[in-house]
């Protein structure tokens, strides 16, 4: 005799409503990657399988440049923001509120804040400036700006995991005579890594990822990936386009799964 | 035993908050711990006694007074330059590290050299037995290991003197019991002097050579544990350790008269004015009104398997608990209702400031 | 305080600001600091090619809704420009809405599967959330366009004969929208519904209420600071849009975001550009301050 079990928390569509979304979500995705096996010339016909899109998009001279620069930024990007959110999130927890603390957050988070449409005309009319000013080029001013405004990507997961660590452990290791930088050496950084790692991983994937505020930091012949790509969307599509955004998926993909383990095991530990 | 101080604490404020909202932790605490002593704070949550243990760490500067160690004031100093130790509540265990390199951290941070740190900490882990897991991470072990773990990294740098906050009341009962147990004979074979905080009174009793008790940030009384038992300063002291009763009345000299007429024997006691008197429940006599005493009715009879609880009134009201052996089977005992004299065992009965 | 704990309290402040300031500096080189130098560009007059000329000017300001007649020299309302806007306000604020109609039902999903597979699907919510937006907007071109999947499915089933042309409007960029910024309404809403007491449910049921009351008069109210998070969340950077707009509105179809990168390009027109993009960032920023004084205390959990 089955009885229907009754389920307060089942509200009549939703979990319909719901996986029709999941299936949504991936659809698009999924069909960008297999057009990029397309072997037809055009993305509108297919036309088999083929990997041939892969093979011309690596043998293209501007994709190889646009991808090391792209990939030279972030990891610039990621390294300074890291290392300044770092810093930041250990001035800004853990220690009694200070005046001026709030000032620090909004400062921090303002680039989440911001639209990037708005940043970017900034940063436009105030590198033309030194530009003209100073005469230096470059493609220092990209990172610059990508350094900027991975600040609030690094710094929210270090913050995380600072605001999850036992104050104690600390105060335990200057009860056994550690200095304040020995403390910090030996038992905050190593306590702190996941969650630095975390923050340049996520600070690397924005920087990488980023479009519009690069677009006007950039100079001419300064592409990098996104806004090379977002220039070919102007003109006759091939195939190629979907090559490259797939590898990027890919690698987006697979720097996000390592986050989300390094996130995670903060709870088990 | 020669009584040397190893730790003054002179005249002590702590005050959390400013203004208006301060919160005083500590009120003027003045304390002396000797040299070698097992010393017990005991007070309940929020009474100041860690905020004590901490201000001797060092984790926090006082309002203040001065904090003094072998003679030296150390009321500034940060930790890293106090020769004392603390084994925390949370045990605080480096998750990073492994049991030994918990145990050698101090050592390490002291500039010992490496065959001294492998020794020590080799000596301290087997102090407390847990040679054979040196080499496991910290999360692995049990909550009695990780206890013991963090007691060998306190005493591996020979501290002067061990703090220990609490480092009981995350175990279950039975290996509360044991650890007591290990904490006494540690303290014994090392000879260094530890405070030692709790809430827990039975702890603090069985444990120390002398208990201070704390509540509201004031040090209430110092003394050995029968000190404080048989002869509690006040109010507080008396109810916070063990059970009691109290009567209040007029003093007379060496008595106490009280709302009824009836006139209890202290000696001591001086006239003049109200006065309180403290009875612990085993030191009460029941016998039948005829012998006299003071007559009393049972209200209530609580069973406890050795003792029985019995719940008296007295006639101007008051009501006092009397601990009684339980009868023995098919041995009458006494009755609800039923009218009894109640006589007070000799030097039992003990003044107390409100 | 004693003189020791002043020290400790200052030395503490101390160092929590030179701590922050790298960061501090740099942001304000590289974020805050240029908004300055937008403010102060809206305020002058156009330079004849591009660029400004350095006299005070209130023309980008009056501008925005504004426009001179070439020929006559009056002034009327710009229809094109209040066209933008409205295309901007009504498509941000449509996204917003179907974003939260098809976003509740799927963070409730969320909140209410046993919780050892809840951190699989919030993974997979996450995971389009941090990928490529560019990406994630040509995948929806490759749905929509004329031989897209949409076309090709309908005509395979023979819904449709003909393809229909669903690029290049306002309503691919409402798909796009509404596809790139869904996991920005999901996770706060998530968080929110994940601390929601489930027994109170129970005594709703146990109180004479159907499954439609409770939604209205229980699960809404309860979950509200959620639904605000996920709303303003959505709706800002709906606002300011640049990239889905200009791949799925095809160049014609402009929102504001398009509108001010056309004054810094061929419009040649910065301080209408500087103007606009103040006028964008009041509004956020009135957004955002709504979203702290409703919302605050789950502005944390929006990551996921």
């Amino acid at each position: 005799m089955a009885e229907k079990h009754f389920e307060v928390s089942r509200l009549p569509g939703f979990a319909t409503t719901a996986i029709i979304v999941f299936v949504a979500l991936y659809v698009p995705i999924f069909t960008l990657v297999a057009y990029s096996f397309n072997a037809s010339m055009s993305v509108a016909v297919w036309g088999g399988f083929s990997t041939d899109w892969y093979v011309k998009a690596w043998s293209n001279q501007q994709i190889k440049d646009a991808t090391l620069r792209s990939l030279i930024i972030a990891c610039f990007a990621a390294a300074i923001s890291t290392a300044v959110a770092t810093m930041a999130a250990l001035g800004t927890t853990r220690r009694k509120a200070f005046k001026g603390q709030t000032f620090i957050y909004v400062m921090i988070n303002q680039p989440l804040m911001v639209p990037e449409i708005v940043t970017a005309v900034a940063l436009l009319i105030l590198f033309g400036m030194i530009k003209q000013a100073t005469g230096i080029q470059g493609i220092g001013y990209v990172i610059l700006a990508h350094s900027a405004f991975c600040i609030p990507f690094a710094y929210l997961p270090i913050r995380a995991r600072l605001e999850g660590m036992d104050l104690s452990l600390e105060t335990a290791a200057a009860d056994l005579y550690a200095t304040p930088w020995q403390t910090f050496r030996r038992v905050t950084l190593p306590l702190l890594a996941p969650g630095i790692a975390a923050g340049a991983m996520l600070a690397f994937v924005i920087s990488l990822d980023d479009v519009v505020i690069t677009e006007f930091v950039k100079a001419g012949g300064q592409d990098t990936l996104p806004t090379y790509m977002l220039g070919q969307m102007k003109r006759q599509l091939t195939p190629e386009i979907n090559a490259v955004s797939s590898m990027l998926l890919l690698v987006t993909v697979a720097l996000l799964t390592a986050f989300f383990l390094l996130t995670r095991k903060k709870n088990d530990g | 035993m020669t009584a040397e101080t190893i730790i003054s604490a002179r005249n002590v404020v702590k005050a959390f908050g400013q203004g208006a909202a301060a919160v005083r932790a500590l009120d003027d605490v003045s304390l002396d711990i000797l040299r070698g002593e097992f010393f017990t704070l005991l007070g309940p949550s929020g009474c100041g006694k860690t905020t004590l243990l901490r201000l001797i760490a060092g984790f926090e500067m006082p309002t203040g007074g001065q904090i003094l160690l072998d003679g030296a004031d150390i009321t500034t100093l940060p930790p890293n330059r106090r020769p004392v130790n603390t084994v925390f509540q949370s045990y605080a265990l480096f998750p990073h590290l492994t049991v030994a390199q918990n145990v050698a951290f101090g050592l390490q941070m002291l500039g010992k050299p490496a065959a001294e740190v492998k020794a020590t900490t080799a000596r301290m882990l087997a102090l407390v037995k847990l040679d054979h897991l040196a080499g496991r991470k910290t999360a692995q072990l049990s909550g009695g290991q990780q206890q013991r773990v963090a007691l060998a990294r306190a005493l591996a740098p020979q501290p002067k003197v061990l703090l220990l906050d609490e480092p009981l009341s995350a175990l279950d009962l039975k290996l509360r019991k044991e650890m007591q147990v290990e904490l006494k004979r540690l303290q014994i074979e090392t000879g260094i002097t530890f405070v030692f905080v709790t809430h827990d009174q039975e702890e603090a009793l069985t444990m120390s050579d002398r208990i201070g008790v704390m509540s509201n940030g004031k040090l209430q009384q110092v003394g050995t544990a029968k000190d404080i038992y048989t002869r509690p300063r006040n109010r507080f002291v008396a109810s916070f350790i063990g059970e009691t009763n109290f009567l209040t009345g007029t003093a007379e000299d060496d008595a106490l008269r009280i709302a009824g007429g009836a006139r209890i024997p202290v000696p001591g006691l001086r006239a003049g004015g109200a006065a309180t008197v403290t009875v612990r429940p085993e030191q009460l006599r029941l016998g039948p009104p005829a012998e006299g005493g003071l007559p009393a009715t049972v209200r209530d009879l609580v069973y406890f398997g050795t003792d029985t609880h019995c719940h008296l009134l007295l006639e101007d009201g008051t009501e006092l608990v009397a601990r009684l052996q339980s009868p023995a089977s098919g041995e009458a005992g006494f009755v609800t209702g039923q009218k009894v004299g109640l006589r007070f065992a000799e030097g039992a009965v003990q003044k107390v400031e409100e | 305080m004693s003189p020791a704990e002043l020290r400790e309290t200052r030395r503490s402040a101390r160092n929590g600001w030179l701590l922050s300031t790298p960061a501090l500096i740099l942001l304000f080189c590289a974020a805050a600091g240029p908004l300055l130098i937008v403010v102060i560009y809206s305020f002058l007059a156009p330079g004849k090619y591009g660029n400004v000329e350095w006299q005070f000017s209130t023309a980008g300001w009056v501008g925005i809704l504004w426009t001179k007649d070439i020929f006559d020299e009056t002034w009327h309302l710009a229809d094109a420009h209040l066209a933008i806007f409205w295309r901007s306000v009504s498509l941000s604020l449509l996204t917003t809405l179907f974003t939260f109609l098809v976003g509740f039902p799927t963070a409730w999903f969320i909140a209410t599967r046993p919780a050892n597979h809840r951190a699989f699907w919030l993974f997979l919510i996450t995971i389009p959330f941090w990928t490529n937006l560019l990406i994630r907007t040509y995948a929806i071109n490759e749905v929509l366009r004329k031989e897209g999947l949409v076309n090709t499915v309908l005509i395979k089933l023979h819904v449709l004969s003909e393809p229909l042309d669903m690029l290049y409007g306002p309503f691919a960029i409402f798909v796009g929208m509404t596809y790139v910024y869904l996991p920005l309404m999901v996770l706060p809403l998530f968080a929110s519904i994940d601390r929601f007491d489930m027994k109170l449910l129970e005594a709703g049921h146990d109180l004479y209420a159907s499954r439609w009351q409770l939604l209205r008069r229980v699960i809404l109210p309860i979950v509200k600071p959620g639904i605000i998070a996920g709303s303003i969340l959505v709706f800002v950077p709906s606002l300011g849009a640049y990239v889905t707009p200009r791949v799925l509105g095809g160049g014609k179809q402009m929102m504001i975001g398009n509108f001010i990168e056309l004054q810094f390009g061929q419009g040649r027109n910065w301080p209408l550009g500087a103007a606009l993009s103040m006028t964008l960032l009041i509004v956020v920023t009135v957004a955002l301050l709504v979203y702290v004084r409703y919302a605050g205390r789950d502005g944390d959990a929006r990551h996921g």
